[in-house]
């Protein structure tokens, strides 16, 4: 009994491990368009001395924004993904099977955040290369630990999203409407401590945590409250309590859905 | 013993009544059929006895297990082959079915093999590592019938097998369908528009429209029940004919179309100059006659009055498997 649970979730897991690396599109778009966020808006703005981020270098500010965008996008479109199995057939094979619902949810979750971490470390990798901070291990724990709850909480968001609509075309409706705001609000371009608005804003948007979280988890606390609001700690907290909430609310939403 | 027994089942949508209080059985080892035009209902009670949908009213028994309360009992005594393709079309045909052998608990010693013989199966062995984006259709229907039979199932439910398949595909998987019901004992539920279908596969059939079973019964018996041979003739007078030949006690059934009369009889053959008497003596010209053997189309108009094929020429629908493209 037992046992078929865990053999639903690693099947979940591994096709979506097996769709990613096979989908060679999803595997450059996802990494070429950090990648030109990273070098393109970050040496263009290099060049203006930015008087609020001190003597870092506007790409090194700029790398954990774009981390995790990119898998904030990444685990959105894994959650969402549910609409194409559904629209395709695939979900009644699975729906139809004798495992449960959160077995296949947990299954799909840890696919789509394996995805995303595996795109967030190749885009940190490339960022290290390009000359950010080395994190000390302590450093590397944080940041292991914000890329995943950071996913958890997207295919969270995913799952609910997909569970509201009932068609994709309105995907890219919500990646524009609801994802675009968010992401320019979190402080990953520009930073909010200086002007309260912004500030004020940004602590009801959940992104901002996640990417002041990895900030913060990636300049050390020498940097807080000139490069970063928040000591890391609390962010996971909050990003923490996120993931658990939209996890729940996605699963359950799924578990009420019929083929 | 019967391994399908459902009871008043109902399934309402909204004010729509798509399944209306229907009750049947169907015994272990049979290849027992749904007949029924566009939106008779026939989907909505496979996924209903697939746990796939709450019915609103009524149960039934898959295998002694309820599929209200013993959902995963029930799941694991089934296979389905869903109308519309339910098959991950990114991954090889080789990894859908061993996703599937592991969802259903095949132990890895068993699964490889039990792979390569429902390949075997459905001939598709030569195509087993190829992306499934790139099976033709027929090949998809028959990679899923093998997936179906994958973990031994009870009973197999085929929605609409051969959908949109020509015909030397339809053939290779009728072939396979009687293949499994006779080397694996696998019970057989399927539905299907086709009369053909019906007629080669399946041992007992209910006509169903309108979410209502208007009859059941072995293919033999329905075919009885209108005559062993069906008259077909045309008149300068239809109407006066019909009526006249109506009193007859030997006359099973009759029906009229725009300019000919069909009759169910005895003996056809000796029936026919009997009629053509009857009808010089009403001053009525009889212009053509013809006897046969009544086939399930008749069957089919004398319970539901009406061919199949007005009702698919009135709503012509695109099977989603064409839609999508394959
Ligand atoms: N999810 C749904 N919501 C509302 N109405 C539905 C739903 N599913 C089916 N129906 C309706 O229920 C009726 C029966 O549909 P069903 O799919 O069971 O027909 P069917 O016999 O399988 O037809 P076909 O031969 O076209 O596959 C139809 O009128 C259909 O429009
Ligand atoms: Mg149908």
């Amino acid at each position: 009994m037992m046992n078929l649970e865990i053999q639903a979730i690693y099947v979940m897991w591994l096709r979506q491990m097996k769709r990613f690396v096979r989908s060679k599109s999803r595997l450059v778009v996802s990494i070429i368009q950090p990648l030109f966020f990273l070098l393109i808006l970050g040496s263009g703005f290099n060049q203006f001395q930015l008087a609020d981020i001190g003597n870092i270098d506007y790409r090194s500010f700029l790398a954990p924004g774009i981390i995790t965008m990119a898998i904030v996008f990444s685990s959105m479109f894994t959650g969402i993904s549910v609409l194409w199995d559904k629209q395709f057939g695939f979900l009644q094979e699975v729906l139809v099977a004798p495992v449960s619902r959160l077995s296949i949810i947990i299954g799909r979750t840890l696919g789509g955040a394996s995805v995303a971490l595996v795109q967030g470390f190749i885009i940190l990798l490339i960022s290290i290369f390009l000359g950010i901070p080395f994190p000390g291990p302590l450093g590397i724990l944080l940041i292991l630990l914000f890329m995943i709850f950071t996913a958890f909480t997207a295919v969270g968001f995913g799952l609910i999203f997909a569970s509201k609509m009932n068609d994709f075309q309105s995907f890219p409706i919500i990646m524009n409407l609801v994802m675009m705001p968010l992401i320019l609000l979190s402080s990953a371009f520009f930073t909010v401590i200086d002007t309260p608005m912004l500030l004020t804003i940004a602590r009801v948007n959940p992104v901002f945590y996640m990417v002041d979280g990895l900030r913060g988890s990636l300049f050390g606390p020498a940097y807080l409250g000139s490069l970063y609001v928040n000591p890391p700690l609390i962010n996971l907290i909050v990003v923490v309590s996120l993931s658990l909430i939209t996890i729940s609310v996605g699963s359950y939403s799924f578990s009420k859905s019929e083929a | 013993m019967d391994i399908i027994k459902t009871e008043h089942l109902t399934k309402n949508f909204k004010d729509l009544t798509a399944v209306d209080n229907i009750s049947f059985t169907v015994q272990k080892g049979e290849i027992f059929g749904f007949l029924g035009p566009n939106g008779a209902g026939k989907t909505t009670t496979i996924k209903m006895l697939t746990t796939l949908l709450h019915p609103t009213n009524g149960t039934a028994e898959i295998a002694g297990h309820d599929i209200i309360n013993k959902r995963d009992d029930v799941r694991k005594s089934i296979g389905v082959v869903f109308q519309e393709p339910a098959l991950d079309t990114e991954l090889t045909g080789v990894e859908n079915l061993d996703f599937h052998a592991r969802m259903y608990g095949i132990s890895k010693k068993r699964r490889g093999e039990r792979i390569n013989e429902v390949f075997e199966l459905v001939d598709l062995t030569d195509k087993k590592d190829v992306l499934v984006k790139n099976y033709s259709g027929g090949m998809k229907r028959r990679l899923e019938i093998a997936r179906g039979l994958m973990h031994f199932p009870k009973v197999l439910f085929l929605d609409e097998p051969t959908l949109g398949l020509d015909a030397q595909t339809r053939q290779a998987i009728w072939k396979y369908i009687k293949k499994m019901n006779r080397e694996e004992k696998t019970t057989i539920f399927l539905t299907t528009h086709y009369m053909d279908e019906a007629d080669n596969l399946c041992n007992r059939i209910g006509i169903i429209d309108h979410g209502k079973i208007l009859v059941m019964d072995s293919i033999r018996n329905l075919k009885q029940s209108i005559g062993n041979d069906v008259i077909t003739l045309s008149s300068t007078d239809n109407q006066k004919l019909l009526t006249e030949l109506k009193q007859k006690d030997w006359v099973k059934k009759t029906e009229t179309y725009d300019d000919h009369l069909t009759l169910g009889v005895q003996q056809g053959d000796e029936k026919i100059p009997i009629i053509i008497e009857r009808a010089q003596k009403l001053d009525i010209k009889i212009k053509s006659i013809s006897v046969r053997q009544p086939t399930l189309d008749d069957v089919f108009i004398s319970y539901t009055g009406r061919t199949m094929r007005d009702e698919e020429t009135k709503n012509i629908t695109v099977p989603p498997r064409f839609k999508r493209g394959r």
